[in-house]
């Protein structure tokens, strides 16, 4: 059975081609995923990201639960609001999600954990809270709609009470805050997103998400698809979980090492597998790799290397920079002259450092 | 979505076929399937003076969302090829059945033509495809 968000209606009425994304019926794009990119590049997008699952914890040891649950470090989060990016791990160090948590009072936290994998997520979460006596409650009511673009945050602060623009005005990166939107709905609106562009993310109560909507496209904000989404987020050289890692891939090898927190006494779920992989030498990398000549990179294709062979993850035509660029995952070690076996043949690619794309331009070296 | 030209010919994988007067074979594919591929970003053109069996792939073109291979409607040897898709993949996108064209054949046998799909049975395939 798909599931539907509360905007479906919406995208259908907009002629948008809808494909099933993990039993979800969702918008791929609305006639051009090129020009949809574009947009949120140059000017406002939005995404509907309803199907994305919102997980509240509530309970006094909700802290120390998390500093149990999440490979980078809740404690991090100091002030109200705030925003931390972690995996949670599974014993063996692999990757079970990736979430956003929000800490929103002592004993109230907010996970935004992925839609393919809510089912495994919200049993794990609920397995390990047990011991630490924090409620899980899965918030299906809310819809959720991402509003990306250079200009992203200034088509929103305009619908929002003009008691509340100050505030939202000066939220910082990464930083959360509650606002009343148009006809005074109750908003939850966070300074984060998927795209490598300023931008907000904002939570709403279904009920009032097809007017959100509205009202943001009345403000110029151009409906975007999950294909613009995807090569949004690659070029800025974000991960998505089920292609780039899962549970049999470590940080290391995700190259999400900037977000374990290996501080010291604090024992999360993983960690004795993390500590003994890097001691043992990481076996695998995850790279960027930019296509000069014709072609595109794609998921699985194989890559060949002096270190051995390995595999595109994310891969896709970058319509920033016009070529295509990938992520891969290769073996440890000196990489040489990469090449990418594309419907048999080889290829060559350069090995970059990425983000590819940074605040609408191409990074150095890309 | 545009009208189908009914003078077109089209295999199930959604390339058309049009007999021009000097006997030779357009081929491109349906603007059914460049709105399925999306924005369409490379396309790989056959070598001129190659020769094809109908049936099996000659080009390929890919989207931001997938490659996708083109199959040869008829057999015979590629005599021209569509190079503005070189620099303007997106042609396809905009003009399906016209400009859009990917590659001429010289048919070995005309009567290769026969078995394809007319314009009324493409049309029925592909609104079976919508549901």
């Amino acid at each position: 059975m798909t599931q539907k968000t509360v905007l479906n209606e919406t995208h259908r009425a907009l002629g948008a081609r809808m494909v099933d994304f993990g039993g979800w019926d969702m918008p791929i794009n609305y006639g051009s995923q090129i020009e949809e990119h574009h947009a949120v590049r140059r000017d406002a997008g939005m995404f509907d990201v309803s199907h994305m699952t919102v997980v509240d914890l509530h309970g006094a040891r909700t802290r120390e639960f998390l500093r149990h649950l999440l490979a980078n470090n809740i404690d991090k989060l100091k002030v109200v609001g705030k925003a931390l990016y972690s995996c949670m791990l599974d014993e063996r160090g692999g990757v079970i999600d990736d979430l956003i948590v929000y800490f929103l009072g002592e004993e109230f936290f907010r996970l935004v954990v992925n839609a393919g994998t809510r089912a495994k997520d919200l049993a794990w979460i609920t397995q390990q809270a047990v011991a630490f006596d924090v409620q899980v409650k899965e918030r299906p009511e809310f819809a959720m709609i991402a509003v990306q673009g250079p200009n992203a945050r200034a088509r929103v602060l305009e619908l929002l009470h003009e008691v509340d623009r100050p505030r939202i005005e000066k939220l910082g990166k990464f930083a959360a805050a509650a606002a009343q939107g148009p006809h005074g709905m109750p908003l939850f609106v966070a300074r984060t997103g998927y795209t490598g562009e300023d931008g907000f993310e904002i939570i709403v109560p279904e009920e009032h998400a097809v007017a959100l909507w509205q009202a943001l496209a009345a403000a110029g904000v151009a409906p975007a698809g999950l294909g613009a989404r995807d090569t949004l987020r690659l070029e800025a050289g974000m991960n998505l979980y089920g292609q780039d890692m899962d549970e049999s891939v470590t940080p290391w090898e995700a190259n999400l090492g900037w977000t374990v927190s290996l501080d010291e006494g604090r024992v999360f779920i993983g960690r004795a597998a993390l500590e003994q992989q890097k001691a043992a030498g990481v076996p695998r990398v995850m790279v960027g790799l930019v296509l000069d000549g014709k072609g595109v990179l794609r998921h699985g294709q194989k890559v060949l290397g002096a270190s051995g062979e390995g595999e595109v993850l994310s891969g896709s035509f970058a319509p920033t920079l016009d070529k295509a660029v990938a992520f891969a995952r290769i073996p440890a070690g000196e990489a040489g002259d990469l090449r990418v076996d594309i419907r048999g043949r080889e290829v060559p690619v350069r090995l970059v450092k990425y983000p590819f794309v940074r605040d609408g331009k191409a990074c150095d070296g890309i | 979505m545009s009208e189908i030209p009914g003078d077109l010919k089209f295999l199930k994988s959604h390339e058309w076929a049009r007999a021009e007067d000097d006997g030779l074979i357009r081929v491109g594919i349906s603007d059914h399937a460049q709105g399925q591929l999306g924005d369409l970003v490379y396309v790989e053109l056959p070598e001129i003076g190659s020769s094809v069996q109908a049936g099996n792939g000659v080009a390929v073109v890919e989207s931001v969302k997938a490659a996708s291979d083109i199959y040869a409607p008829v057999s015979g040897e590629i005599v021209e090829v569509n190079e503005l898709l070189n620099d303007k993949p997106e042609t396809i996108n905009e003009d399906a059945f016209g400009d859009g064209w990917i590659f001429v054949i010289r048919p070995s046998d005309r009567a290769e033509l026969d078995e394809l799909l007319d314009a009324n049975e493409y049309e029925e395939l592909i609104e079976n495809d919508d549901h």
